[in-house]
């Protein structure tokens, strides 16, 4: 699979290289520089893009700009921005468009391999991989909403894992379910908070994460 | 207009009669002059002093109530009361007192009798009576003159006396105002004052501004020293640990560095804290607009937000309105109630200005939250102020306004560079057309005099003569209005 990473710390983007290149990931550029990431992306049109935020030469958010951009020149090129810090505020920019095929993880997530490696490939098929931090944020300024309210603890936790983009099958085998009885949960949920059902993962879980959003816009 | 007259005889027969007070005063601080530093009764001399202030003050008052003459009371702050030793003995100099009865007095003397406006007082207390009573009774002075005058029965006599009443009714009404600029004259602060008064607020803003500066610094050093530094060690050593297992016990060393892995993500999450404490990523990343836009989105209430900047403000007033939106923000929501706020930040010229308004119940007190107290302790390091409004039941209306928070040209603070040459030009040559081609020649052409000299319009036909003479008024006029008018708004600018 074909990716273009912007990381401007060399260690780290050294690192990422070599994690990336280890599970079969092809990398086509490795760039330093806003500028030259939206060259990159527009030139090389990689599978998947994993890109800092914060990037040279103005070192605000040269990286999400840049990734931006490249969206709206080729819509759903899927990209997966990493940051030292998440908001909502960027997710929100990220989603924007509805066409999915956004990840937004802190750098923390490259520790456990296993997981960045599969956010990187859902994000590269067109799905979403939403930092559990910015979910977690996301649910606590909706604390207030009362449909969220009603909501059981498990649900709670099943629709944590689906904003995060996870499919069925991964939310069962984190809580130790079995796939239908998630099945079951994600049914409920989308009854109390009054959702259209979808099969297809991806369209649900931005169908989830939309909501979340727009409870308070 | 009958109603003004007879209240400016009325305030002038008061201002008098205060006026004469103050000889009853004078006498006292005569007599008190002489116990004190004749006889050494110094303890009488801070009464005194603090008797002639109380008139003094309510001199003031009564020049503002009544003539809108605003007179600052020009004195130096008090001292502050001794401290006592940790042995509760209080030291002045090299003497130690068991009370503090004689430090504070000390104090109080020395505070008494450096501040000129003491002896402005004194000067005041005695010229009062002299100039501002008679100047106060003049009116009425006038007026009985007249009357006796007029009752003589010769006409030069009646004529006098009744241009004294009729001066004297016309004088009236404006005498209150007339006392209270002479009271500004020795009552008001000089100009030394004022600078050492405004000299003495800056440094306690200074003080209070490096004060929460060095604790702040203090704080992080404390934060990175307990938190993230601490376990970097930890990390280090476990690893030295695993390297030492790896080939023994590889199984244990694999437990060891993903306890490494656990406690290095730990630390990032502290060090992330710690950064959004001293400086939010966001704000640093997207400016002020944004950064409150994060603040919105976090917070459990419904935010609204809208942002009129044209530019990004200076960086640390940025920070500081940003800490000081958050602080108020957390506040609605954790004493206020509120479930809707709306946050609104724009620009008066180079100030910053932020609205928190929220739904609230309302009753919050600067005197009370210690919250308020730190927003108006950071924001005074910029000079800026927040007024609260906050009645019992809300809602609260929160405005704080940051002056000089862009730089200059950002805002055009500046006058267009053709207006000020033309003001230039304007403030140079006004008096040509006013003067000498204007007013000199309307009086030329009154009095008919035979000289023409270089008057313009004597030299016109006729029927010109007029409309110019008029037309050279009319431009010298304008010309100072126009001059006057551009001041004015390039002041008006730099103030903002």
């Amino acid at each position: 699979m074909r990716v273009v990473l912007a990381e401007d710390l060399y260690l780290l983007r050294d690192g990422l290289v070599h994690l990336l290149q280890a599970h079969g990931f092809e990398i086509v550029a490795a760039v330093e520089s806003g500028p030259e990431l939206l060259r990159a992306l527009l030139d090389e049109r990689p599978e998947v893009a994993v890109v800092d935020v914060r990037l040279p030469p103005t070192f605000t958010d040269e990286g999400l700009q840049a990734a931006l951009a490249a969206r709206r020149a080729i819509p759903g090129l899927p990209v997966l921005v990493l940051s030292q810090h998440v908001e909502q505020l960027y997710a929100r920019e990220l989603l924007a468009d509805g066409t999915g095929g956004v990840g937004y993880l802190l750098k923390d997530r490259v520790f456990n391999s296993g997981q960045f490696i599969d956010a990187v490939r859902r994000v590269a098929s067109g799905g979403t991989a939403m930092d559990p931090d910015v979910i977690a944020k996301l649910l606590a300024s909706n604390a207030r909403h009362e449909p969220l309210g009603r909501l059981t603890p498990r649900e709670r936790e099943v629709l944590e894992l689906m904003a995060e983009g996870r499919s069925n099958a991964a939310i069962a085998q984190r809580l130790f379910l079995s796939e239908s009885a998630v099945g079951k949960h994600t049914a409920n949920i989308f009854a109390k908070l009054d959702l259209a059902v979808s099969d297809d993962d991806n369209r649900r879980v931005l169908a989830v994460l939309t909501y979340l959003n727009g409870t308070r816009s | 207009m009958v109603f003004r007259t007879v209240v400016g005889f009325g305030r002038g027969l008061v201002l008098f009669t205060l006026a004469v007070t103050n000889m009853v005063m004078l006498a006292i601080t005569a007599v008190v002059f002489v116990l004190c530093f004749g006889l050494g009764m110094v303890f009488l001399f801070p009464v005194t002093v603090r008797m002639v202030r109380g008139r003094a003050g309510q001199a003031r008052a009564v020049a503002r109530a009544w003539s809108g003459v605003e007179i600052a009371a020009p004195y130096r702050a008090a001292p502050p009361p001794p401290q006592p030793q940790r042995d509760g003995w209080y030291r002045e100099g090299r003497q130690l007192y068991r009370t503090s009865l004689v430090p504070s007095f000390n104090r109080t003397w020395s505070w008494m009798i450096k501040d000129p406006a003491t002896w402005r007082d004194f000067a005041w207390l005695l010229a009062e009576p002299l100039v501002g009573g008679l100047l106060a009774i003049s009116p009425l002075l006038m007026v009985g003159y007249g009357v006796v005058l007029a009752r003589v029965g010769q006409p030069v006599e009646v004529l006098a006396g009744v241009v004294l009443v009729v001066a004297g009714v016309l004088v009236a009404p404006r005498i209150a105002r007339v006392h209270g600029l002479w009271t500004r004259l020795l009552l008001a602060p000089t100009l030394k004052a004022r600078l050492a008064n405004e000299v003495r607020h800056l440094t306690q803003v200074h003080t209070e501004v490096v004060d929460s500066q060095a604790a702040e610094l203090r704080r992080i050093e404390r934060d990175l020293h307990d938190g993230a530094q601490a376990r970097l060690v930890a990390i280090g050593m476990t690893l030295g640990a695993a390297e030492e297992l790896m080939d023994s016990d590889p199984k244990a060393a694999k437990a060891l560095i993903a306890k490494v892995r656990e406690a290095s993500a730990a630390s990032l999450i502290e060090l992330r804290q710690l950064v959004r404490g001293i400086h939010p990523p966001v704000l640093a990343e997207r400016g002020l607009g944004d950064a409150v836009r994060a603040l919105a989105l976090d917070s459990p209430l419904k935010v609204t937000v809208s942002v009129e900047l044209p530019v990004r403000p200076e960086a640390p007033v940025e920070s500081a309105a940003y800490f000081v939106i958050s602080e108020l923000l957390a506040n609605a929501s954790r004493h206020g109630d509120a479930t809707n706020v709306a946050i609104d930040i724009s620009h008066r010229r180079s100030a910053l200005r932020v609205t928190v308004t929220d739904d609230g119940h309302g009753g919050a007190d600067p005197s009370r939250g210690s919250g308020l107290r730190g927003i108006e302790r950071r924001l005074s390091a910029f000079d800026g102020v927040l007024a609260l409004h906050s009645p019992p039941g809300g809602p609260t209306v929160a405005t704080v306004e940051l002056p000089r928070a862009f730089s200059a040209d950002a805002c055009g603070s500046t006058l267009p560079a053709w207006k000020q040459k033309l003001m230039g030009v304007c403030w140079g040559l006004f008096w040509l057309p006013l003067f000498p081609q204007g007013l000199v020649a309307m009086f030329m052409k009154i009095f008919g005099a035979d000289e023409r000299s270089w008057f313009l319009a004597l030299y016109m036909p006729e029927p010109l003569q007029w409309p110019v003479i008029i037309g050279m008024i009319a431009l010298g006029a304008g010309m100072v209005w126009f001059a006057a008018k551009a001041a004015q708004q390039a002041k008006e600018r730099d103030d903002a």
